[in-house]
């Protein structure tokens, strides 16, 4: 789980911040005018629902080093609770609906963080397990969660700030847009802190940590506190801003999988990678269904393309294990020092 | 056989101890349980009416393997300690029961006054003791400065929401722990590779980046496991002399497994000799060099082992 980055102390350095702000404007100012609503609705909704859950995995397991494969229930978890609050308390403000989401959310990742106490590696991954089934029957199984609805799936209430309906695809995007954008300026803040120093410390030498005096125990449990808060609000943006339905079954251990998947083909304790990771895996069915349709015409059928999208998929996790642990990130930044380099030596 | 030669000349520590030392740390920075500071004269045991460490009758077995067996060992505040033996001997299983990392089958801790069946892990720089580790116990994934700052992870207040905001006593904090690293790097002449990733710097450099670590919270109390183990010579007499430095100025009072003889010899105060989990000798290094046991069972295949063999 130890994710080197690269020694930049050669790269010619431009400001740090340099790059995400031009993102950011480009993505706030020039996105919503040029994009169509296929862009929006089945690209960069689940773009930014996922990274954003990349990045709260990151927290925990690519920073801390404790493996999860809960993610997607503290997704529910965050989604449900939002959902609840929203329709039970009277006058809450869908932004104060959606902080109290990831509170939950956290508070059940501390319950389900407590083995990371006694277990490590492949014994814990085992134990969050639990977390996914169990809050997916939960769900299921006490109708109250849905408000009593028949089907088990209800419609996300309509976002709106202070009166301003953004129920539009464009208004969502810029909705999820900006609550990614500030908990990732946030876990970036966390990541290079005195708290992210200490979760590294864990990951990296356990031992030494609890000798230096890094509380051990506590640290952990924050870790999944943090990270669950953060998984728990892109459960949130899945819901309301992306598929504007409420219910369990999307947040099966199929997507947990997703999740770790995106962290480990972006780069591990990066927050960047979980970025580059969200990117690769929302776009690469879409354009492996179009691929496929172009070249086996009606051959290519939705069986054909599910099996076709786990058989590449897998292939390529086998791959960036073996070629570039680091992921995309540390395969980017080469690229770009080696691109950087050859422009500078002209 | 003849033993290596004792006195290195290079072991003296002015020459590697910049102003920094000298001026100290400013009083703010000190810890809390702040001890004396003032320099002792080299080699020199403090007030032995009351050892700083004492083990009363440590026994510890893995399995059917006996790695400690009956253990009494007492530190003086100020002295350097070296505790010798073949490979196996149980040193580090030493080590690791005043550290609290293994729990002895029996016996006990006196740490400073205080008595411990086990000696808690997590309070262990709270109370004044820090180590560094035979095998290399770094944060890979940090830089050499913020390995080194974690070291006074054990004194951070402030918690999460106040460091990734930016409020509160983070700042400061922050800022305390950075300029106290950087003092112990500038000390361990490691302050060109403060940016670097540990993963990435060769061995010796790695074991004192660890050392760094351990120093920098100003322990009363440092535990060192074959600190110069894989060493070139000239590297070594640099280590000892930083370890005699942090003596020297800081008063702290040193434990140190070391299996090249000489160092141990030039450096140490006094030492204890381990052969299967038995203490066989207890003395300065002059009288332990003649006794016959320690012959026997060491010293005798002492120079098939100078280069670091057993790491
Ligand atoms: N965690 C452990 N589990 C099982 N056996 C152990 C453990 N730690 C130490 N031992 C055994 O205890 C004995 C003493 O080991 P120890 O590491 O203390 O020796 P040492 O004197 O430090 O040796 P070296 O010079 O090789 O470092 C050895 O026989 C070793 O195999
Ligand atoms: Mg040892």
């Amino acid at each position: 789980m130890t994710a080197i980055t690269g020694d930049f102390a050669s790269v010619p350095v431009l400001p740090k911040w340099l790059a995400p702000v031009l993102l950011l404007a480009f993505a706030y100012g020039v996105v919503p005018l040029i994009g169509s609503s296929y862009l929006f609705e089945a690209i960069l909704l689940p773009f930014l629902a996922l990274s954003l859950a990349g990045v709260g995995l990151n927290i925990l397991t690519g920073y801390a080093g404790q493996v999860s494969l809960g993610s997607a229930a503290f997704m529910a978890a965050g989604a449900f609770a939002a959902y609840n609050f929203n329709l039970r308390v009277e006058g809450l403000p869908l932004i104060g609906s959606i902080f109290l989401a990831g509170i939950v959310a956290a508070a059940i990742g501390v319950v389900f963080g407590l083995p990371s106490l006694r277990l490590k590696g492949f014994y814990l991954a085992v134990s969050t397990l639990a977390a996914q089934f169990f809050v997916q029957w939960a769900l299921t199984k006490f109708s109250w969660f849905s408000n009593n609805s028949a089907s088990g799936v209800i419609d996300a209430p309509r976002l709106s700030i202070s009166g301003f309906a953004l129920d539009g695809a464009i208004g969502r995007y810029l909705f999820a847009l900006t609550i990614v954008t500030v908990l990732t300026f946030l876990a970036y803040r966390l990541v290079s802190s005195q708290t992210g120093r200490n979760f590294i410390a864990i990951r990296d030498n356990e031992t030494a940590a609890r000798i230096i005096g890094i509380p051990v125990l506590k640290t952990k449990l924050l870790a999944f506190a943090i990270s669950s808060f953060i998984i728990g609000v892109a459960g949130v943006i899945w819901a309301f801003a992306y598929l504007r339905t409420v219910e369990p079954d999307g947040f099966d251990l199929d997507r947990s999988f997703q999740i770790l998947f995106i962290i480990i083909i972006g780069g591990l304790a990066s927050i960047r990678g979980a970025f580059f990771g969200a990117a690769l895996i929302v776009v690469f069915p879409l354009a492996l269904s179009r691929l496929g349709g172009f070249l086996l015409g009606d051959l290519f059928d939705s069986g054909v393309l599910d099996m076709s999208q786990r058989i590449v998929l897998g292939a390529l996790i086998i791959l960036f294990l073996i070629l570039e642990p680091d992921g995309l990130v540390a395969l980017w930044d080469r690229v770009r020092r080696r691109l950087l380099f050859a422009w500078q030596s002209t | 056989m003849p033993l290596p030669n004792y006195t290195l000349g290079v072991m003296d520590a002015s020459v590697y101890a910049p102003e920094v030392f000298a001026r100290g740390l400013p009083s703010d920075q000190r810890p809390e349980q702040s001890f004396e500071y003032a320099a002792k004269p080299a080699g020199s045991i403090a007030d032995a009416a009351s050892p700083l460490l004492a083990l009363q009758g440590i026994s510890l077995s893995f399995g059917g393997v006996v790695a400690l067996a009956d253990i009494d060992l007492s530190v003086l505040s100020g002295e350097i300690r070296a505790i010798i033996g073949p490979n196996g001997a149980g040193k580090s299983s030493l080590i690791n029961v005043i550290s609290g990392v293994y729990r002895p089958d029996r016996g006990h801790v006196h740490l400073d006054g205080t008595s411990y069946a086990q000696v808690p892990t997590q309070r262990l720089a709270h109370l004044g003791v820090a180590r560094t580790f035979q095998n290399l116990a770094l944060f890979k994934g940090l830089s050499v400065l913020d390995n080194v700052a974690s070291g006074l992870a054990y004194k951070v207040r402030s918690n999460f929401a106040g460091q990734v905001l930016g409020i509160g006593r983070s700042r400061g904090e922050q800022r305390d722990s950075r300029s106290r690293a950087e003092q112990i790097l500038e000390f361990l002449h490691l302050t060109a590779i403060r940016d670097r990733l540990v993963g990435t710097l060769p061995y010796g450099l790695q074991k004192r980046v660890e050392l760094a670590r351990a120093l920098v919270a100003e322990p009363r109390l440092l535990l060192l496991d074959e600190p110069m183990a894989g060493m070139t010579a000239s590297e070594k007499s640099e280590m000892a002399a930083f370890v005699r430095a942090a003596r020297d100025r800081f008063g702290t009072t040193v434990v140190l497994i070391e299996h090249d003889v000489g160092v141990v010899m030039g450096l140490s105060d006094r030492i204890a000799v381990l052969d299967y989990g038995r203490k066989i000798a207890d003395a300065t290094p002059d009288e332990v060099r003649n006794d016959q046991r320690v012959i026997d069972a060491y010293l005798g295949v002492a120079s098939d082992n100078e280069d670091g063999a057993g790491i």
